[in-house]
């Protein structure tokens, strides 16, 4: 089972890259390309659910391993391999390819670029984070992180709104720099285990094992080096301005991808580099990064609240929302990070949809402007519905997937950071805040606004709201959107299957870290 | 012997006037060959690739004096190629023999694996350069002046003058190949005068290269006599920082030096005033800033195959002797020097980073680059350790080609008036002329540093041997000068693929043949050194020693 594992894995990094060729090859003929590429999204899905399959949740700490000597000069390899974590992010990486396809079909392209070249860098942009979580070896992690980059570049630049090259700029330099000061870290944590080993190498269990037991003040330079990338893709409060913009500027299909799962590399990079490999000093800073996530919690849920952008609005959401993830992360108990890693799926599931849904309002009114629309659910009764199912997901309701989550985030760290779990709480109110307000916004009322009955909505509809004619969801958004509302309830009820994977990588890093869980110390 | 004993006395009594040459010229080859003038041991085997060289040079003077004008173009490239090929081939033979260190020329020359390594360059380097010097379909006629005594005039200077119609001036070849010699001698040198006499024989054909470009003739020729005027001042710092050097050691042998420093009997007033005399020669000729200021008008005004020449090949041979003197003479006085090459390497790294944001014209951009780069090699210098020197050595080869590609490309850009540099020029060029933007592109993410690119490797080793020799600091400064330079890397990306092209926009030639080899050539090497950097890093890897 193993050897199939380990071979589903390589494919399913192969698949998209080569996927992007043929899909960019094929860009003349807009309905092939468009087909074949959702075919590979297909085959990517059914790839992935046999990693799956063939995960042992209570096996070794990394499964599906392989590895290739690359660069011997410096100790480099080609070494992938997954544990929990990175198993369900790869899952949700697959999940939402078919899905952002799907609703990528009808995309208004800007003038001259075409669906093929659009659709092969997404399937790029797949196949380099399936890399990045899979990666084993700090230096190749390192390159993936970095050239992940790219395509997302393109994407944004090439493929976005009005203010495009800005955010593209901004989207890369911030990522660039932080990228720098983990590599630099990265060649500070390789010298030391060097000049403990005799020989340098970047093999992540072997260098976790050196620089465990480095000394505090060089636990802390290095730590800081890795926290500036993780803090600045994840991203928390002060660094966080490049993704308003990004999100505001990408196409929603992008900003999906973007939110859904680019962001998650830096919460990623805490548990599996930062917290094992330095993990005095993730001790020694955790009330540094607790200040942020809580700081994040309440500014982007106030931000959230004010904003006149549909998509800066939800920037705003997941800045709260990474806030929170930081918390489980940073509360040190293995229950609050498996909240946090459920977390991580939930938000790409609950986030996505929200995301897709405001993307079909946009392209039936043609505004991102929240004060453009009005009423909206008397024309278009499902696409409401299924609006209140992704916002109420978004504002974590018992019954659906982030509720469990966000849970287990606060109980796990009440015990041991009662203080910034109760700040963090009110977060949770503030989202039902802004969540229903925006709904209330949107759907609720008369029928008004310039989308819905200005010049957009076509002749003879301008300033009568009887006569406003906006379609309903087709049966291609019904398909696109099914997937994810069947997650939201499934895992809402029934989140055992996550949980069950999750659970043991959790309790490796916390054993790696060297901290016992508040709950069974304390003996309460 | 005979074709370096010539190029030599000739070029140190043309390169600095009068006195100064005289005194110099008598006392050290006499201290040299102490008193008595025994002929040198000579491995001709060892220096073959070098004597190539100069006897290609030379026979290009030949053809240039005897032949007849309409076959000179055809025959000096054919000559300038076969030589370098020959010299490949000599090299090749050579390598294949032996590595191991040896010192020929009574001690004057070093071959060993650092010279080896920077040899292969500088050849590999130089056919590029050579093939894209020699392109005449990019620009009709070829990029260089058709007869050298042309001012200056209207838009389409010195294209069609009476004395050569659409030909160009073909002196360019021996100028270049003797250059090429010099940067050679310079890498090899073991003892300060052979370096200088080595730094003049490079320097001067550079300087009239710089001068002979067939467009925008006032601007080259500024260029010219800018880089000679202040070239000439490097060069009088250098003999400077050598006479005193002398002065303090007795000798102008590297190894006599080390020997002089490690004990500590001697003047250090001589020793530090003398060392930094001869840095602020060597730095100058690495652009390395606050040095770097004739850069950005050099590069501007050069012809761009010229450009491309000087920025690849003088980089690694101004750093290959910089490696080399200060490991070889100076390890044993670092902890003096270190902190102020510290400096030097933070003022070029930000000086380049930041100057480069603020230009409009592409080669000036890249002149700025040129400076950051400079900073990041001397980062990689200062630490004087088997991995500085390899990681060096590495990013020297690494940078090289992506430049050498980078110039190509820029010339096929053209406008009406001759190339379009201005940025401006470049907006859009992705919609008409997508593969030459693709290359560009992953040619200036080379440039950037990103990975799977020869440019992220070369930065890669050359910070990790200086967090090892204890330089955290400087490294955590380089990282984020690399970062502020990517932002005007990325500009021109935008520029070619987000903008809507310019309707009198510029216009992409076909290159021919030449150009087209000399930038695959670049792109291919930028590449497999991302991908596989283990054929050049074990290359440039353990053993890297210096011949004693």
């Amino acid at each position: 089972m193993n050897g199939l594992g380990t071979a589903s894995l390589a494919a399913l990094m192969a698949l998209p890259l080569l996927g992007g060729v043929v899909v960019a090859l094929l860009r003349d003929n807009e309905r092939l390309a468009k087909s074949v590429a959702l075919g590979f999204s297909l085959v990517e899905l059914a790839l992935a659910a046999v990693l799956w399959a063939g995960y042992d949740p209570d096996g070794a700490r990394l499964q599906m391993t392989s590895s290739v000597d690359w660069i011997a000069a410096v100790g480099a390899h080609l070494s992938f391999g997954v544990d929990g974590v990175a198993l369900v992010m790869i899952a949700v990486v697959a999940l939402l390819g078919p899905v952002v396809v799907g609703a990528a079909w009808r995309e208004s392209l800007p003038a001259g670029r075409t669906q093929g070249g659009f659709l092969s860098l997404i399937l790029v942009q797949q196949g380099l984070m399936v890399g990045v979580f899979a990666a084993t070896d700090v230096f190749l992690f390192y390159v993936l992180f970095e050239i992940m980059l790219i395509p997302m570049y393109f994407l944004i630049g090439g493929y976005g709104g009005a203010r495009r090259q800005y955010a593209a700029v901004k989207f890369f330099l911030y990522s660039f720099l932080g990228g720098l000061l983990m590599l630099a870290s990265a060649i500070g944590a390789y010298v030391y285990a060097a000049g403990r080993l005799g020989h340098g190498t970047f093999d992540w269990a072997t260098l976790v094992g050196v620089v465990r037991d480095a000394p505090l003040s060089t636990q802390v330079w290095l730590f800081l080096g890795f926290f500036a990338a993780f803090a600045i893709k994840a991203p928390l409060v002060p660094v966080h301005t490049w993704l308003p913009d990004a999100a505001a500027e990408a196409p929603i299909v992008v900003s999906v991808i973007l939110v859904g799962v680019l962001d998650k590399v830096g919460m990623f990079g805490f548990l599996r580099y930062l917290l094992p490999m330095f993990p005095q000093a993730s001790q020694e800073l955790a009330p540094l990064v607790l200040v942020l996530a809580v700081v994040g919690v309440l500014y982007g849920s106030v931000l959230a609240t004010g904003q006149r952008d549909m998509k800066r609005f939800i920037a705003y959401v997941s800045i709260a929302h990474f806030g929170f993830m930081a918390l489980g992360v940073f509360a040190f108990s293995t229950q609050s990070q498996v909240g946090a890693v459920t977390y991580m799926v939930n938000h790409s599931v609950a986030t996505g949809m929200l995301l897709l849904v405001i993307g079909m309002v946009i392209a039936r009114g043609g505004s991102t402007r929240i004060g453009d629309y009005g009423g909206m659910a008397r024309l278009t009764p499902l696409l409401g519905g299924l609006f209140l199912v992704a916002g109420l997901s978004t504002l974590s309701l018992p019954g659906t997937n982030s509720f469990v989550s966000e849970f287990l985030v606060l109980l796990g760290s009440y015990p041991r950071e009662p203080v910034y779990t109760v700040l963090a709480a009110l977060g949770m109110i503030l989202a039902a805040v802004y969540v229903l307000w925006l709904y209330q916004r949107v759907f609720h009322g008369p029928v008004r606004g310039d989308a819905l009955l200005g010049a957009a909505a076509g002749p003879g509809a301008v300033g009568d709201p009887a006569r406003a004619k906006v379609p309903d969801l087709s049966a291609r958004e019904l398909a696109v959107l099914a997937p994810l509302v069947v997650l939201v309830l499934g895992l809402g009820i029934y989140p055992k299957p996550v949980l069950d994977v999750v659970t043991p990588s959790v309790s490796a890093t916390m054993t790696e870290v060297g901290l016992a869980d508040p709950v069974a110390q304390g003996g309460k | 012997m005979s074709a370096l004993s010539v190029t030599v006395s000739h070029t140190v009594s043309q390169a600095v006037s009068g006195g100064v040459a005289d005194a110099v010229s008598g006392a050290p080859w006499a201290v040299l060959a102490q008193g008595s003038v025994p002929a040198p041991e000579v491995d001709y085997g060892a220096i073959g690739a070098m004597l190539v060289v100069f006897a290609g040079a030379c026979l290009g003077v030949l053809v240039e004096a005897f032949f007849p004008r309409h076959v000179r173009w055809s025959s000096q490239v054919v000559l300038s190629l076969l030589t370098i090929g020959a010299a490949g081939v000599t090299f090749g033979w050579y390598v294949g023999r032996s590595t191991d260190p040896v010192t020929t020329l009574s001690g004057t020359i070093a071959i060993d694996r650092p010279t080896l390594f920077l040899w292969g360059t500088l050849l590999a380097l130089a056919l590029g350069a050579v093939l894209l010097i020699a392109d005449r379909s990019v620009e009709p006629g070829g990029s260089f002046v058709g007869h050298t005594a042309v001012a200056r005039g209207g838009v389409r200077e010195g294209v069609g003058d009476g004395a050569a119609p659409g030909g160009m001036r073909t002196e360019i070849f021996p100028l270049t190949l003797f250059a090429l010699g010099g940067m050679m001698v310079f890498c090899a040198a073991n003892d300060l005068l052979t370096m200088f006499v080595a730094l003049e024989v490079l320097s001067l054909p550079l300087y009239l290269m710089c001068g002979l470009a067939r467009r925008r003739r006032l601007l080259s020729q500024e260029a010219a006599v800018k880089y000679f005027l202040l070239g000439a001042f490097a060069s009088a710092f250098f003999l400077y920082g050598l006479a005193l050097l002398y002065g303090y050691a007795s000798s102008v042998k590297l190894s006599a030096i080390a020997e002089a420093t490690a004990g500590n009997d001697r003047s250090d007033t001589l020793l530090y005033v003398g060392l930094g005399l001869l840095v602020v020669g060597l730095l100058f000729k690495g652009s390395v800033g606050p040095f770097h200021t004739w850069t950005p008008d050099v590069y501007q005004g050069a012809p761009t195959p010229v450009t491309a020449f000087m920025a690849a090949c003088t980089k690694v041979a101004a750093f290959g002797g910089i490696v080399r003197v200060l490991n070889v003479a100076f390890k044993a006085s670092s902890w003096e020097w270190r902190g102020v090459l510290w400096a030097v390497a933070i003022v070029s790294m930000v000086v380049g980073a930041v100057l480069g944001l603020t230009q409009t014209d592409i080669k000036r951009m890249i002149a700025y680059s040129s400076v950051a780069h400079a900073g990041f090699l001397l980062v990689g210098s200062i630490a004087l350790t088997e991995q500085g020197r390899s990681g060096t050595l590495f990013y020297l080869l690494a940078y090289g080609f992506t430049t050498l590609a980078a110039f190509g490309v820029i010339s096929l850009v053209r406008a009406g008036d001759g190339e379009a540099t201005h940025l401006s020029q470049w907006a859009g060029l992705a919609k008409r002329s997508p593969l030459t933007a693709l290359v560009f592109t992953f040619l200036l993410l080379a440039l950037a540093g990103i990975p799977l690119t020869s440019g992220f490797v070369g930065k890669f080793v050359v910070f990790t041997a200086a967090v090892e020799d204890g330089m955290a600091p400087l490294v955590v400064v380089a990282v984020l000068a690399s970062a502020v330079a990517a932002f005007f890397y990325l500009r021109v990306v935008v520029l070619m693929y987000f903008s809507e092209p310019a309707s009198d926009g510029p216009t992409v030639t076909v290159p021919g043949v030449f150009t087209t080899v000399a930038i695959t050539l670049g792109v291919l090497v930028t590449l497999l050194l991302g991908v596989y950097p283990a054929v050049a890093l074990d290359w440039a890897g353990p053993g890297l020693a210096f011949a004693p």
